[in-house]
């Protein structure tokens, strides 16, 4: 078990590289730069600023650079927000991403898996149908109609919360951004866990284990919940990747200063380094977060080995 | 349980399936509402003396309400323009669009994972290494680079979507290639001879297609709303032209003054998604009961 986590983790530094390497011709190879502007700068002003960030050498000599700056945990200088480090700028919004996308992840966890067991039991009742018919709503719904709905009718109509802000992530100001974040992950969980315990429920192994008198509550904590949890698991992987790397949409409306933002405006204004920041610590967060569900899978199911 | 819901009535796989749908009322209500919205799309635009980019300047206010005393059915938007020409003509777009990159990304999707779960071996290592690779590379960041890259013509924003969006259909058929590759049927066809292109277009891909158009039904989904997203952020459809996703993403900021430009198109998107949804989970119970 240990080896096989070692050899995996091992495993994701040439994928690492693969990644980085292809993002970064990708991004260079898109026509404009990062000093395109709506009035052309002086050419003489633009070498000198091409100059200044190494974009004047050959594109390999340049990758090479970026490279051995990686190596030093370097990622380099923000094209677009001057006197700023790639990594300064990603440290500064990761406290707020990460408070908003691990509560987030919490929530829609907690109730997408209680509300889809809770389905289950009660298959083809009133409750069943009313949590699918919710769930399918909340997936059918983009974020960016529920997060203005929300701030306006709690916020601005019913003034019960801040309609948007952070101040050092006080309660009353995370609990709308968390909401509308975690209810398209809630709906998501709920029908996987409704699903995978409806067919959990008909494994020939609980009807034995009923049929030898085994009460409900401990036939599903002891039989039915590892299995159940199995699909559920392996979604959490990129959620979790996803919810933790911040939402442009919910920090845009609710105005929050976390790292979301970073990827388009990184992407639309060129900002190479930034944008290949992004894509590292998305990745690298991906790679061992699938890394991690591999490893859960195996204490869920133990039939599952890895060696 | 009668032979109809057991599947047994006869006349193939494909017919009973059809019969298992048939049963199933919120898919063919589904179905129904999206036939609908299907023809709505299709001929709405005509059915007002409006153009889409017709600015009525008769109205004295630009975003009026909804009322009997004009003809603009669901009033005009903030610059003055008709909304139910807008919202079926957007609605027109988010279909073509959804449809087309779903086609692209299971065409690429079908192809690659066929090929790879039926030849197996290193073949499949490296090609689903490959699928791998692109996982971890963030969607929207292709996308986006993608949209940059080739301007932003409807043409190339649905194909950039397509080209992306086949990962995970890649993965699927692949599994379902490679327990089908040691069946009966399979090494009947090698011992004859057939090419393995052959193999795969004739045996390996009609056998997995009950899946693919389960999978195809919920991405369409995926894709509308994806595209509404990329149109939220500025880099979807551009003007005359206009999407569901646009339209409600205008709407969101006009919605304290005017709420019916977000409530109509955002009525129209959530129809459509959650139609499309009913139908697919439909279609699953109904092409494969066994996962019921």
């Amino acid at each position: 078990m240990l080896s096989y986590a070692l050899r995996r983790l091992l495993g994701v530094i040439p994928t690492l590289l693969i990644i980085v390497t292809a993002a970064f011709f990708i991004m260079r190879l898109a026509p404009g730069g990062p000093f395109d502007q709506e009035q052309t700068l002086p050419p003489q002003i633009a070498a000198n600023l091409e100059a200044a960030y190494g974009l004047d050498q050959p594109m390999l000599v340049q990758y090479g650079h970026y490279l051995a700056g990686l190596l030093h945990g370097d990622l380099g200088p923000s094209f677009k927000y001057k006197d700023f480090r790639v990594s300064e700028l990603i440290a500064r919004g990761l406290p707020v991403t990460l408070t908003i996308g691990g509560l987030a992840l919490l929530l829609s966890v907690a109730l997408g898996v209680a509300l889809g067991m809770a389905a289950a039991l009660r298959h083809n009742a009133a409750l069943d149908h009313l949590v699918m018919g919710v769930a399918l709503s909340g997936i059918a719904v983009p974020n960016f109609v529920v997060a203005p709905v929300l701030a306006l009718v709690f916020g601005v109509r019913l003034g019960w919360l801040p309609a948007a802000g952070w101040q050092a992530g006080r309660v009353a100001y995370l609990v709308l951004p968390v909401v509308t974040l975690a209810l398209p992950f809630i709906a998501y969980l709920a029908r996987l866990t409704r699903g995978s315990m409806l067919e959990v429920l008909q494994a020939p192994y609980l009807r034995a284990a009923r049929a030898k008198g085994l009460g409900r509550g401990a036939l599903l904590r002891r039989h039915a919940l590892k299995p159940t949890l199995l699909p559920v698991v392996s979604f959490l992987g990129p959620a979790a990747a996803a919810l933790l790397t911040g939402s442009l949409v919910v920090e845009q409306v609710f105005g929050l200063p976390g790292i979301g933002r970073y990827f388009v405006q990184g992407a639309v204004n060129r900002d190479y380094t930034l944008v290949m920041g992004m894509v590292i610590f998305y990745a690298a967060l991906i790679l061992l977060l699938n890394l991690a569900v591999d490893l859960v899978y195996g204490w869920l199911d133990p039939r599952i080995r890895h060696d | 349980m009668t032979e109809a819901t057991l599947g047994l009535g006869g006349g193939g796989h494909w017919a009973a399936s059809w019969r298992r749908l048939r049963g199933n009322r919120a898919a063919m209500a589904a179905i129904g509402v999206l036939a609908v919205l299907l023809v709505a799309a299709i001929v709405g635009p005509w059915l007002s003396p409006y153009a889409v980019d017709h600015v009525d300047w008769s109205l004295g206010a630009l975003a009026t309400a909804p009322s009997p005393a004009h003809a603009h059915w669901f009033g005009t938007d903030a610059n003055g323009r008709d909304m139910f020409v807008r919202v079926w003509s957007g609605t027109r777009v988010s279909l073509l669009v959804a449809v087309l990159a779903t086609v692209v990304s299971l065409a690429i999707g079908v192809a690659w994972g066929a090929t790879a779960g039926y030849l197996g071996g290193r073949v499949d290592h490296w090609m689903m290494r490959f699928v791998d690779v692109l996982y971890a590379l963030p969607y929207m960041f292709f996308v986006i680079i993608l949209t940059v890259v080739f301007g932003r013509s409807l043409f190339l924003i649905f194909l950039a979507i397509g080209a992306v969006g086949w990962l995970t259909m890649a993965r699927i058929v692949r599994g379902q290639a490679l327990a089908l590759r040691h069946r009966e049927f399979i090494e009947a066809a090698i011992a004859l001879g057939l090419p393995s292109r052959r193999i795969i277009a004739r045996h390996i891909v009609p056998n997995v297609l009950g899946t693919v158009i389960v999978y195809a039904t919920l991405t369409v989904p995926q894709v509308i709303l994806f595209e509404s997203f990329l149109s939220f952020l500025g880099l979807g459809v551009q003007e005359p032209l206009t999407s569901l996703g646009r339209l409600v993403a205008e709407g969101a900021q006009e919605m304290e003054s005017a709420p019916w430009l977000l409530l109509v198109p955002s009525a129209v998107l959530a129809a459509v998604l959650l139609c499309l949804n009913f139908l697919g989970d439909g279609l699953r119970d109904a092409l494969d009961p066994r996962q019921r």
